[in-house]
């Protein structure tokens, strides 16, 4: 198990509070879509640090601008794939900024069993360091 | 002599006859100059020495500041002479001084650069131009640049940010919320076992930076090398724990260029995504990390050890804002901007004019906040303000709102003094800033309702309430040395 205060991975604008209500859900997606951001739903059951490219829920909504109909979405998502992670994101394509504008996550697995830290020695005392998910260690799609 | 209604001597021969005449009839004063788009603008706060009629002390310093001397040379003769004098072209009477006051009389003094004064892509050369020789002048009792207007022209030449907020942002994976970090303290004395101890616990306990103080080189106690690995093993330790990109500040300011590229190298080998240079470095170096920040993929953080010596007097010196752009224009990725808050140094709408230069596009004349120029930014990236210095987690919805987002939140004492050790700390500090972002996200009333905010978030969050309980009444209530000068009727420069 994760051993950080959370015992949960922490990646995300909201992991260190209770996981959100579907109504804290709909108040996020609400200040998004105020902001004329595009959300988007991302799922994986590869959270390494690194991993940047979960899998996408369908493209970003860029014309679904109702927050009960993308909540939906959302739930669809978790009911799809309820042991995976999924975040909501927002993307604002504002010049200067053409970048994720939010990110959070909205299910989890029951079980987090983190990642282990592997050290390659080297010269001088120095050390390669790689991150391994022990979640990882099953096929895709058997992880949790 | 004086045919042009500028002062100036236009006759060739009485002009160039040697010996010395006032700097306004050599031409470096001309009321009726239109600055051109490519020209650089300096606004300079000018204390004129006793009897020194302000135009000829505005034209003394554009002279001094651009091609003239004391005295009348013949070899302008074999020049354009005329393009290359800076012209000091307006002086208003500083709101609030001068007669029926008890300050004496201070003028803002607009003096307009061609672009060819100066090399491109170079601070130490502009710098060597608008602060190099003036501000030991005797016609003047006190100078103090206030502000600069930097044409895009002349923007284009430099890099600009090696990272900037936005690709920032994307290496890291941390979006929609303030960055939140901690320097190590005591900031000299621990063993580099020791001092990544305490980053570990700060990284473990959920922050994502931790930073190496400004003094913090290579000293008896602890080398470079020694740190850097420690620091790096923790790093490495609390990501592996909590699933998030995390980083450590590693300075690698040094006595030499070389030595700062051998720290640098060596901090790229252990994998770190981000290093950290003094300002006390200079111009230059800090041009070159910044090239070596943007060719290696690294964040590069300053530090603006000793700009005090010459920001904060109200009268004589460097205007922040004006760090701030030439900082931005060298290439850094953050910079310590204040807090608003804290306990060093910062009237509000001064800090928040420092967080518009380094963060938009473009800045239009705000002179409450202290910009007197429109400066477009010509795409150079933005830089992330570090708020840093007496800062905890029941100020944080004054953090959020004063400051914003894209700004790295730097809780040291604040982290490192929590009754519950530096995890928890931290820890606070994290759940305090989520339970505000998501409370302005839901529309609340955040900066009114911020304690209650706080309060709710600490029923589940025993560090937080035990932070909240420890630092509730600290405050640093200071005037400000530095504060806007301006009549609000007042229309804007230029």
């Amino acid at each position: 198990m994760i051993t950080n205060p959370t015992g949960r991975l922490t990646q995300g604008q909201f992991s260190f509070l209770p996981d959100l209500t579907d109504e804290q859900i709909s108040a996020q997606i609400k200040w998004a879509l105020a902001h004329g951001w595009a959300v988007s739903i991302e799922y994986t059951d590869d959270p390494h640090p690194r991993n940047t490219y979960w899998e996408m829920f369908g493209l970003p909504m860029f014309d679904l601008k109702d927050p009960a109909a993308i909540l939906m979405e959302v739930n669809e998502a978790r009911k799809t794939f309820p042991d995976y992670y999924i975040r909501v994101m927002a993307f604002n394509s504002t010049r200067g900024v053409e970048s994720p504008a939010m990110s959070f996550i909205v299910n989890r697995p029951t079980n987090e069993p983190g990642f282990g830290l592997s050290r390659q020695e080297g010269h001088g005392r120095e050390i390669r360091y790689g991150f391994h998910s022990y979640a990882a260690d099953k096929p895709e799609g058997e992880r949790y | 002599m004086d045919n042009n209604g500028s002062g100036q001597i236009t006759d060739a021969a009485e002009r160039y006859k040697s010996g010395v005449i006032p700097y306004k009839k050599m031409g470096y004063w001309d009321a009726d100059y239109v600055p051109k788009e490519t020209d650089v603008i300096a606004l300079f706060r000018l204390t004129p020495q006793p009897g020194v009629d302000p135009e000829e002390a505005a034209a003394a310093v554009a002279g001094e500041s651009s091609t003239a001397t004391w005295t009348v040379v013949w070899t302008d003769r074999l020049t354009a002479a005329e393009l290359y004098r800076a012209k000091a072209y307006r002086v208003d009477l500083v709101p609030n001084t001068g007669p029926g006051t008890n300050i004496e009389a201070q003028y803002f003094a607009y003096i307009a650069y061609d672009l060819d004064l100066f090399e491109e892509g170079s601070i130490a050369n502009l710098t060597a131009s608008i602060i190099g020789n003036v501000f030991g002048f005797k016609a003047v009792k006190a100078l103090r640049l206030e502000d600069m207007r930097l044409p895009v022209a002349y923007l284009k030449t430099f890099q600009g940010p090696a990272t900037g907020i936005i690709v920032e942002r994307e290496r890291l994976d941390k979006f929609g919320r303030p960055i939140l970090g901690a320097t190590v303290k005591p900031k000299l004395g621990l063993s580099g076992r020791n001092y990544g101890r305490v980053v570990y616990e700060a990284l473990k306990g959920g922050l994502d930076f931790t930073k190496d103080d400004e003094n913090i080189n290579s000293q008896p106690f602890m080398h470079w090398r020694d740190r850097f690995l420690y620091s790096m093993e923790a790093v490495n330790r609390a990501t592996a724990t909590t699933g998030e990109v995390k980083g450590h500040y590693l300075n690698v300011t040094a006595g030499t260029m070389e030595a700062i590229y051998e720290r640098a190298e060596f901090a790229k080998s252990l994998g770190s995504v981000i290093v950290m240079i003094d300002l006390v470095i200079g111009y230059t170096a800090i041009q070159s990390m910044a090239k070596w920040a943007r060719d290696n993929s690294m964040i590069l953080h300053l530090h603006r050890a000793g700009h005090g010596t010459y920001t904060r007097q109200k009268n004589h010196g460097i205007n922040f804002r004006v760090i701030s752009k030439w900082m931005r224009m060298a290439g850094v990725d953050h910079i310590h901007a204040g807090t608003i808050v804290g306990k060093l140094e910062g009237d509000p709408n001064m800090v928040r004019g420092f967080y518009d230069i380094l963060r938009e596009p473009h800045n239009e004349v705000n002179l409450e906040r202290g910009i007197f120029f429109d400066q477009p930014w010509a795409s150079l990236k933005k830089v992330m303000p570090v708020a840093s210095g007496g800062i905890h987690a029941g100020q944080m919805h004054q953090l959020v709102h004063y400051l914003g987002e894209d700004v790295v939140l730097q809780f040291g004492g604040g982290t490192i003094g929590h009754p519950m050790g530096v995890q928890a700390g931290a820890t606070a500090n994290r759940v305090a800033l989520e339970a505000m972002i998501m409370a302005r996200n839901e529309g609340r009333d955040y900066l009114n309702e911020g304690p209650k905010i706080l309060d709710d978030a600490a029923k589940t969050c025993a560090p937080l309430r035990a932070a909240l309980d420890t630092w509730k009444d600290i405050t640093f209530n200071y005037a400000s040395t530095d504060t806007p000068d301006f009549v609000p009727t007042t229309t804007g420069s230029i």
